[in-house]
């Protein structure tokens, strides 16, 4: 049997007397992108910040398995600081990035985690400062360059563009080497032109960085294009599961997102 | 794509940039220029003092700008850092009165300083916005309510000294020094961190930058410094009393702080430096008589006019003489202006 990267069992948590999402059991395959959709208000970023350790689960767990070293950790009680650092980055549904900081600094500060430096070199600059802070540029140089974003590297990054903003925040998350990238909504605002180049960058650095991606989405081309296993959630629950062909003919799908007669 | 032209400030080898010498070559005019002043006998007393205020309010903005401006964490308490360096100075300075003594006082005012602002930035930071300014506002009245009742640090008529032991030089020295060490840590990796959990906390921390850490290293150095500020003014000035770290005295810091530019170490040194040299003058001028009606004592309207100046910056420039910028950024934007004329 294969082992899953990413384990969710009976993931419940409550706020006040509102369950945001109830009893959710997910797994996530080395190396598959798998889709998370649902209507407004399902839960789909709230299980993002269940993964990621912005919120606490009321039950189940949450674990992460780590091939190399084969085991298996639990990342309940996990600060997002420290899920990042077992590799796990994120991008938000409404951008997040440091919009006062130029576009290089945003992929720097990513990339803190292989920071070496002791404090007085931070503070005194001698030492092994200066050397490290040019790999730190070349590095996120880089990275931008894979993004086209090269050449914006000194611009602040709210003066870009919406669609190099989304792509920036990729770019970011990338920097800090994650195993699993969760993308929030990366279509959002897209023209189907910028839609179908995201989606040729996903796919590219899924290849070029042996990438595991979990992708949630409102853009329904999107997703039956380059997801290969869907999970629906509505109201919190998750009520179907399959290729998106499988997910494309359930009917509980489709009453989730048309509403059925008796909603009427 | 942009050629890459590498700007002639930037040019050099790991300290030794062009950008760090022309620094140098600025530093040495400038005590230069303080200097010869000194040799033709145009400093006296009260100009003395205005230049050690000028140094001990640089010392203590910048500190301060490193825990608000940088990383964003509102602090209403640098008087009581400074208070804790004052004192541990004044004891250690008074009971040796010796040259190595002031040192080791500096050094151990910023220690102890450091060591509270731990103690107490591990349970405060959590706090966000003006629930953390109401903490921090809390502790440094603690700090001072303490020294108004021991008796090692003399109670409410406070402790006395022979003054002036700290001159110029040292003053200057410790002020280059600190403005030195925490624009380094601005510029570097940590620094980045910090400004960074500004911008966006929970952004930050999905970047795995453990904000909490951060929060505190920022303190601990803040503190460190708002300390050593505290112990230049004790190892100055004559008199370590309570009322000197009251709640003004931390406001008087914001006030420096917001003027030159949350986030701009250059805007907290020039707006130190202007406002501690007008407050001086206008201390040690003698009453305005305005038309002959009536007249003004400076002396007791200063704080008024220290009000008056957070509401018109609050008015007119609410980002700060600066912003977020540096006197190096505005050299690049005006050569940048020109490259485009061209």
């Amino acid at each position: 049997m294969a082992e899953t990267l990413l384990t969710l069992e009976n993931a419940t948590i409550v706020f006040g007397g509102l369950t945001a999402v109830f009893r959710v059991n997910m797994h996530v395959d080395p190396g598959e992108l798998v889709g998370l959709i649902g209507p407004n208000g399902a839960g789909k970023t709230t299980i993002f910040n269940l993964i990621t350790g912005v919120y606490k689960l009321t039950e189940g767990s949450i674990e992460l398995h780590d091939a190399e070293k084969d085991r298996t950790i639990s990342l309940v009680g996990r600060k997002p600081y420290a899920v990042t650092r077992l590799g796990i980055a994120r991008t938000f549904q409404n951008i997040r990035l440091f919009k006062e900081m130029t576009v290089l600094d945003n992929v720097r500060i990513a990339l803190n985690g292989e920071v070496r430096s002791t404090l007085l070199a931070s503070l005194t600059h001698l030492g092994r400062y200066h050397r490290e802070e040019r790999r730190l540029v070349e590095e996120a140089q880089r990275l931008l360059d894979v993004f086209d974003l090269g050449a914006k590297k000194d611009e602040l990054a709210r003066n870009l563009p919406y669609g190099e903003q989304r792509r920036l925040e990729i770019a970011r998350a990338m920097a800090t080497r994650p195993k699993l990238l969760l993308l929030d909504e990366p279509a959002a605002g897209m023209n189907p032109i910028e839609t179908s180049a995201l989606a040729d960058t996903i796919a590219r650095i899924r290849r070029d960085f042996d990438l595991t991606v979990l992708l949630i989405e409102h853009d329904m081309s999107l997703v039956m294009k380059i997801c290969e296993r869907i999970y629906v959630l509505d109201h919190g629950a998750l009520i179907a599961e399959g290729t998106p062909a499988e997910v494309q003919s359930n009917e509980r799908v489709i009453e989730a997102y048309l509403g059925d007669d008796d909603d009427i | 794509m942009a050629s890459e032209r590498k700007s002639i400030f930037s040019r050099g080898v790991g300290v030794l940039t062009v950008k760090n010498g022309i620094i140098l070559v600025l530093l040495l005019a400038a005590f230069g220029i303080v200097q010869i002043l000194r040799w033709l006998g145009w400093i006296y007393g009260p100009i003395d003092d205005a230049l050690a205020w000028i140094c001990i309010y640089v010392v203590l903005a910048v500190s301060l700008n490193l825990i608000t401006g940088f990383t964003g964490q509102f602090s209403l308490g640098h008087a009581g850092f400074m208070a804790i360096g004052a004192y541990t100075a004044a004891i250690i300075v008074g009971r040796y009165q010796t040259f190595p003594s002031v040192l080791v006082g500096l050094a151990a005012g910023g220690i102890l300083a450091m060591i509270v602002g731990i103690l107490i930035g591990v349970p405060t930071l959590r706090l966000k916005g003006d629930y953390l300014a109401i903490a921090t506002l809390g502790m440094a009245e603690i700090i001072r309510v303490i020294a108004m009742n021991l008796t090692i640090t003399g109670g409410a008529s406070g402790l006395f000294s022979n003054g002036h032991m700290v001159t110029w030089p040292m003053l200057f020295l410790v002020m280059v020094i600190t403005v030195v060490v925490i624009s380094n840590f601005i510029r570097s990796a940590r620094g980045r961190a910090c400004i960074a959990i500004r911008e966006d906390e929970i952004a930050a921390e999905s970047m795995g930058i453990n904000s909490t850490k951060y929060k505190v290293m920022a303190f601990a150095i803040g503190a460190f410094f708002g300390g050593v500020g505290g112990a230049l003014y004790s190892s100055y000035f004559y008199v370590t009393k309570p009322v000197t770290f009251s709640f003004m005295m931390s406001v008087n810091i914001l006030v420096i702080v917001v003027f030159g530019g949350l986030g701009s170490i250059s805007g907290s040194v020039i707006s130190a430096v202007v406002i501690s040299a007008i407050t001086q003058y206008l201390i040690s001028a003698n009453a305005l008589n305005v038309f002959g009606l009536f007249s003004i004592e400076f002396s007791r309207v200063n704080q008024i006019i220290y009000a008056l100046l957070l509401v018109a910056i609050m008015l007119f420039r609410p980002k700060g003489l600066m912003g977020t910028m540096e006197i190096g950024d505005l050299f690049k934007r005006i050569g940048r202006r020109k490259e485009r004329v061209q």
